[in-house]
């Protein structure tokens, strides 16, 4: 898909204020992830303002695409990209994670129209995509319409299950689940290459039958492009290896695995919001 | 209520199947009546006794391999879709191995999917410890919005299928593999939550509450029991969760005195159900017949529901006892 010039200037906009909103919601909250949520602005950008099929006033039409979060502990992101999309009012993004909010610290279904399933313990989204994308055949045959995302963290593929749901995806050759892989090198405990290799990570997902890219996961022309290409690809799933730099935005926070699961104080905040300027 | 048992009940020659064929003829039947239902298997669809709903409805049978995480995320997003899945396979896999998932993705998302656990407890016989799931009841029965059915044999597990596809919401159906008695009857009840008595003397001195194919041994033990002039009332609580508090209550007030009988650890089956349950309203005293924290072995079924103290002969000394507690 090309983008012009003032699509890329509109997604850039709604990046920059989705990170806002995503560091103003972890100074309320007192807790929470920062790193991986600052990293995946573009991605959740273009998912709700270009790429899904979705109706923010009617979050259970049935004939939207699907977006499983098998990394819910990124939520302030996803949060902050529903609001913007008119899932809910803005306001209530400083309810995260506090008591009665429908923001839980890590998303339930149950509670927030819009979010397709309950996340946070890592492995389990990818499956549940291809269980969606398995009824949406009986239901729809091969030619159906509707797309089935799944967004997941690169640390998650240390996960057995995680692979389970590889194999059994490359089997039904399903044409339209389509995964994202965040790939921003840090888990909590470190690099993903010190803690549990992954590479040589695209070639593990062809050799189990997948269509495999890898991105740019900062720019919108290569994430548009990589999905039209995912979307092109029929009798094999694909998967999008996304590069992305964790707490992208604020230059100190960068690449750091200590900001994996550590917030900003109020100081450290407002300073990181002058600097998204 | 009538609840026509079989009629030779308590002659040696009465038919014996095993509960897991009633499972495989009620998902059958499920086949043709809702179209919504689909199976899924972990490479163990001859002997979960999927295998014939496979054949028929192949399109709607997924099989995953043997990868028990995945066939309950993949589940899950089926239910999530608006198909009413049954995954299957060994209770010691599914939902021993997968459990964090269950919870996560089936109980806290409240999917509409149905566990069938087969080959629980010791009568799995020979392939030994590993595989005699002796801990699933108490592992389900922990979780919020899970419902835990037992059945009693192969013709309440046929009902209980059937029944479990009406019901919205996670369920663990729990099935044996080797053959027993078939004690009920196409017109003997079956709703989900509603304990059934089965035997009831006229001034009963205690209550045996069982499930599975210990109702059956309950029922023997009963009849012995009465021989040497203890009055019994037999329940079959083929749902553990939601526990029938009703009747139970109602049993506990008339005998005063309970022995619950179980093919599971003492620990955090039925018999802790219905202790929690009792302490609470009508503190009776309570003998629990199930294995005592231990591993089962190799051997026979019959050999090791003997061994580990769960014979006929065991249900009648723990009723002896309780009515001396009395």
């Amino acid at each position: 898909m090309l983008l012009t010039d003032e699509k890329i200037n509109f997604l850039t906009n709604k990046a920059r204020e989705n990170r806002k909103l995503v560091i103003e919601m972890l100074m309320n909250s007192g807790s929470g992830h920062t790193g991986g949520p600052l990293g995946l602005a573009e991605i959740m950008t273009s998912l709700y303002f270009g790429i899904l099929n979705h109706e923010p006033e009617n979050p259970s039409w049935p004939e939207r695409d699907r977006l499983v979060v098998s990394n819910g502990h990124i939520c302030p992101s996803l949060y902050a990209s529903m609001a913007q999309a008119g899932y809910f009012p803005i306001e209530e993004l400083s309810t995260l994670r506090r008591y009665d909010s429908r923001l839980q610290g890590h998303p339930e279904r149950l509670k927030l129209p819009g979010l397709e399933t309950t996340s946070g313990p890592l492995g389990e989204g990818l499956g549940q995509t291809l269980g969606m994308v398995l009824a949406d055949r009986l239901d729809r045959g091969c030619g159906s319409q509707r797309f089935f995302y799944c967004l997941l963290s690169d640390g998650e593929l240390q996960e057995g299950s995680t692979w389970e749901a590889i194999m059994s995806a490359g089997k039904e050759a399903p044409h339209n689940m389509i995964a994202i892989v965040d790939r921003n090198h840090i888990q909590i405990d470190g690099m993903t290459e010190e803690i549990m290799p992954l590479e040589p990570l695209t070639e593990k997902w062809r050799a189990f039958g997948w269509q495999a890219q890898e991105i740019d996961g900062h720019s919108f022309e290569e994430i548009f492009e990589a999905i039209g290409q995912a979307k092109a690809v029929f009798g094999r799933p694909s998967v999008i290896i996304a590069h992305t730099i964790s707490g992208k935005g604020v230059l100190s926070w960068e690449r750091k695995y200590e900001w994996h699961g550590k917030i900003p104080n109020v100081q450290e905040g407002k300073k990181a919001i002058e600097d998204l300027k | 209520m009538k609840i026509n048992l079989v009629e030779k009940l308590y002659d040696l020659s009465i038919a014996q199947k095993a509960i897991r064929d009633g499972f495989g003829e009620g998902l059958l039947e499920l086949g043709e009546k809702k179209r919504d239902v689909v199976v899924l298997t972990a490479n163990l669809k001859e002997s979960t006794r999927a295998e014939r709903f496979a054949e028929k409805f192949p399109e709607r049978f997924f099989e995953v391999g043997v990868a028990e995480q995945n066939l309950a995320s993949v589940a899950a997003g089926l239910a999530m879709m608006g198909k009413i899945p049954f995954m299957t396979s060994f209770a010691v896999f599914s939902p021993g191995r997968n459990w964090e998932i269950i919870r996560t993705v089936i109980c806290l998302n409240e999917a509409n999917v149905k566990i069938i656990g087969s080959h629980a407890g010791l009568s799995v016989g020979p392939d030994g410890a590993s595989h005699q799931m002796l801990e699933d009841i108490a592992l389900m029965r922990v979780l919020p919005k899970m419902t835990v059915i037992v059945p009693a044999d192969a013709e309440e597990s046929r009902k209980a299928t059937l029944a479990v596809a009406e019901k919205f919401g996670p369920i663990y159906l729990r099935l044996s593999r080797d053959k027993s008695p078939v004690i009920t009857t196409l017109e003997t009840p079956f709703e989900i939550g509603k304990a059934l008595v089965v035997r009831e003397a006229e001034n009963p001195q205690v209550a045996i509450i069982a499930c599975g194919l210990m109702v059956y041994r309950a029922l023997m033990a009963a009849k012995k029991l009465e021989k040497e002039g203890i009055g019994c009332v037999v329940i079959n609580s083929h749902t553990i969760k939601p526990l029938d508090q009703e009747t139970i209550l109602t049993i506990a007030k008339k005998t005063g005195a309970v022995v619950v009988a179980e093919e599971h650890q003492k620990f955090g089956g039925l018999g802790g159900a219905v202790a929690e349950f009792l302490t609470e309203q009508y503190p009776v005293p309570i003998e629990f017949v199930g294995v005592a924290d231990r591993f089962g072995q190799s051997g026979s079924s019959a050999e090791l529901l003997e061994h580990y103290g769960l014979g006929i002969d065991d249900i009648v000394e723990a009723a002896k006892k309780v009515v001396k507690r009395k």
